[in-house]
């Protein structure tokens, strides 16, 4: 029965473009793209009990580094792609070192006043960053010569690279790594006495996550071509903060469907409705009532209960 | 009959899935009315703003029986949330769900920035509310026009002023800290210091201050202060300035944005006197106007002021230009060079377009009076077809930068 609905899922939105219009794919593309990130965020809320509130940090930084080497320097797609994801990295390392002095409360202060700072360089390093003007003028790669100017090509790409990511963070998630990272949450005194290291794991974790969180920035200068501040900014991480915890945090599918849901509400509900922010709001307290481990934990639960 | 929650969540998640599948609808060419969107934030901390836009534009369509050029139109509202990504979506969604003809708005510069080059690219007619420099300057597009003026455009007339009339010597300048308060600044000094006055002190404050207290103790000794602020900064900040006793010290002006009608109307008689420009003011002794503000004020109890009047002229230039080219909107490129090559006689007074799309038209210098009981803005001079440009040559004023926090260098500052 999974086997089946999960092959329906695959082939549905491999075929979307075929029966869904441009402004559909669009929004299918940024769902897929705000999955990525919240995916990532989810090793370190959910599997790491790592609560971040700065993971738009590496979303901005590979999305901004893309955005300056290929229409500032002139670099190609390929290698500024390469660049920005090892720079993105890179920073993360540096910033697991300085955030992961602390845990709890204090990790989360941490990671805020980090992007906090990213946020602050872009608005006002204006010669750089061209600062609350954005970025604009930029162009989408085109891998083995193919366009992806075309809503539908741009969708399958990501949905290729989706796919890839959501694939290797399950891998690493149920890896015996994983597992490790699983009782560093929630046992770390006894995991250091079992002889693990919780720091390395954790920090581990940190940059992986960071690495995933540059991909889904590349993705999303490449779907915007501009790039602006507030992509940096506490708004950002919060929202995606906020997909985590409703789809359910420390599942492998629950954040992708929390991010669908924060984007759906944001692009397509307000459409229709004036005050969406408060649909919003209710929404949210909706899920933490009825559903407090999230929707997808939440509905798993339900079906079973269902009387066969 | 009692819903379980089950069947309660599974109805939710169905309706989710059956609006997502709802295909997308094609419309025939040629046929039904013209469609228009606007792009206008309606959430967030621009939603005042952009309220406005839409009132105004939904009440200028409602007097013509929503007829222009005698073909139907529909007007379709999206809430931008003053996110540059929200933006683009919605700008998508009117170009690629709702296929409009063209677009009026957004407001501020980042949106429309972030949507420029998708505008371009679809080639859709767009009115534009933004005032960033660029996007008629060095960056123009063929499909953008303008019908409010650039961040400097109504600054340059009040610098001139200044020197001139009020005899202004030393100014303070404090500004929104972002691009639209760079600009104004920078093309405020540029002709103040070129008339021969100098500017000693430039201050730039976050878009959110919750407290001007510690940038009103920083405030030097002047002639005045220019206040190039948008929102409610400027009604803030001026409190704070009245409450230190510094306005009995110094006087203080503004600029198209500062004392806004939007914002006037919280205040008392502490604005008295106060000199701001702007291309339009809802005291303009117009024909337009004579219907128009009246009109506003009796509907929504307030008088109309920068974003209401935008999105009004947007309307008013959209429907000559429809005139003109007999509502034929299918012919995208011929309804733009209408919309460019238009001279229209609207509440601001008349206008008519440069060759990068942006307005050419009067610039008023208005002081803050009492009539009626209510506080108005004035009008007290009137400079005739300011361009972008002001009095500068173009091919001159083009090869410099954009006006930043640096541009031009400030030589007169006071230690």
């Amino acid at each position: 029965m999974k086997w089946i609905a999960a092959a329906l899922l695959a082939v549905a939105l491999v075929l979307l473009p075929f029966f869904a219009g441009d402004f559909y794919v669009n929004l299918a593309s940024q769902m897929l793209i705000a999955a990525i990130f919240a995916l990532s965020l989810n090793l370190l809320v959910g599997y790491g009990g790592m609560t971040s509130l700065g993971h738009a940090s590496y979303l901005g930084v590979a999305a901004y580094m893309s955005a300056l080497l290929t229409s500032r320097y002139g670099w190609g797609h390929g290698a500024s792609a390469v660049f920005s994801i090892l720079g993105t990295t890179a920073m993360a390392g540096f910033f697991g070192v300085i955030a992961l002095r602390a845990t709890g409360l204090g990790f989360l202060m941490i990671t805020l006043a980090l992007s906090q700072v990213l946020w602050g360089l872009a608005y006002r390093m204006s010669g750089v960053t061209n600062g609350d003007n954005g970025i604009g003028g930029l162009t989408r790669p085109m891998p083995f010569g193919i366009s992806l100017d075309s809503a539908a090509a741009f969708y399958w790409f990501a949905l290729i690279v989706a796919s890839f990511s959501f694939l290797m963070m399950t891998v690493f998630a149920a890896s015996s790594f994983g597992s490790s990272l699983k009782g560093v949450r929630d046992q770390p005194r006894r995991m250091a006495a079992l002889g693990f290291n919780p720091w390395m794991i954790r920090w581990i974790t940190f940059v992986y996550a960071g690495f995933w969180g540059g991909v889904s920035g590349l993705l999303y200068v490449y779907y915007n071509k501009y790039i602006h501040p507030t992509s940096l900014s506490t708004t950002s991480s919060a929202e995606a903060l906020l997909g985590v915890i409703a789809g359910g945090s420390g599942t492998a599918a629950g954040p992708a469907v929390g991010a669908a849901l924060v984007l759906l509400l944001k692009n397509y509900v307000s459409a229709y409705l004036d005050r969406w922010n408060m649909l919003l709001g209710a929404v949210f307290v909706f899920i933490v009532l009825v559903m407090p481990t999230g929707i997808v934990p939440g509905l798993t639960k339900l079906l079973q209960r269902r009387p066969r | 009959m009692t819903i379980s929650r089950r069947q309660f969540v599974s109805g939710v998640a169905g309706a989710g899935f059956a609006s997502l599948a709802a295909p997308n609808l094609a419309f025939a060419q040629g046929a039904g009315p013209i469609r228009i969107g606007l792009l206008a934030a309606k959430t967030g901390p621009l939603a005042s703003g952009g309220i406005d836009m839409e009132l105004a534009l939904t009440m200028f369509l409602k007097e013509r029986d929503s007829t222009l050029a005698g073909r139907k139109v529909e007007l379709i509202s999206a809430d931008t949330a003053g996110v540059p990504a929200t933006a683009r979506t919605k700008a998508q969604e009117l170009v690629e769900k709702n296929n409009v003809h063209c677009i009026i708005g957004p407001l501020a510069a980042f949106e429309a920035l972030a949507i420029a080059d998708y505008l371009t690219e679809k080639e859709i007619p767009t009115l534009g509310v933004a005032a960033a420099e660029d996007m008629t300057q060095r960056h123009p597009s063929p499909w953008f026009a303008r019908v409010s003026s650039t961040s400097s455009q109504c600054a340059y007339p009040l610098a001139e002023y200044s020197v001139k009339e009020l005899k202004y010597k030393k100014i303070v300048t404090i500004g929104d800290d972002f691009a639209y308060g760079h600009e104004m600044c920078g093309g405020f000094q540029r002709v103040f210091e070129d008339n021969g006055g100098k500017i000693i002190q430039k201050i730039f404050t976050p878009l959110a201050t919750p407290d001007y207290g510690s940038y009103v103790a920083q405030v030097k000794s002047a002639d005045a202060i220019f206040l190039a602020t948008a929102g409610s900064n400027g009604f803030r900040f001026l409190r704070q300035f009245i409450e230190y006793g510094l306005k009995d010290k110094m006087a203080v002006i503004g600029g198209m944005t500062a004392l806004d009608e939007s914002v006037l109307r919280n205040m008392g008689d502490e604005a008295l006197g106060i000199v701001t420009t702007s291309w339009y003011s809802a005291e303009l002794d117009n024909p337009a106007n004579k219907i128009f503000a009246p009109a506003f004020r009796k509907q929504f109890k307030y008088d109309p002021g920068y974003y209401a009047a935008s999105t009004y002229v947007s309307g008013e230039v959209l429907e000559a230009a429809l005139k003109a080219t007999k509502a034929n909107v299918e012919d995208k490129k011929g309804l733009m060079t209408a919309i460019r090559g238009s001279t229209v006689n609207t509440v601001r007074g008349t206008i008519k377009f440069d060759e990068f799309g942006d307005a050419i038209g009067d610039v008023y210098i208005r002081k803050v009076t009492r009539s009626d009981g209510r506080l108005v803005n004035s009008v007290i001079k009137d400079y005739p077809n300011v361009s972008q440009f002001w009095t500068y040559d173009k091919a001159e004023f083009l090869k410099n930068p954009v006006y930043s926090r640096d541009f031009p260098p400030a030589k007169n500052l006071e230690p």
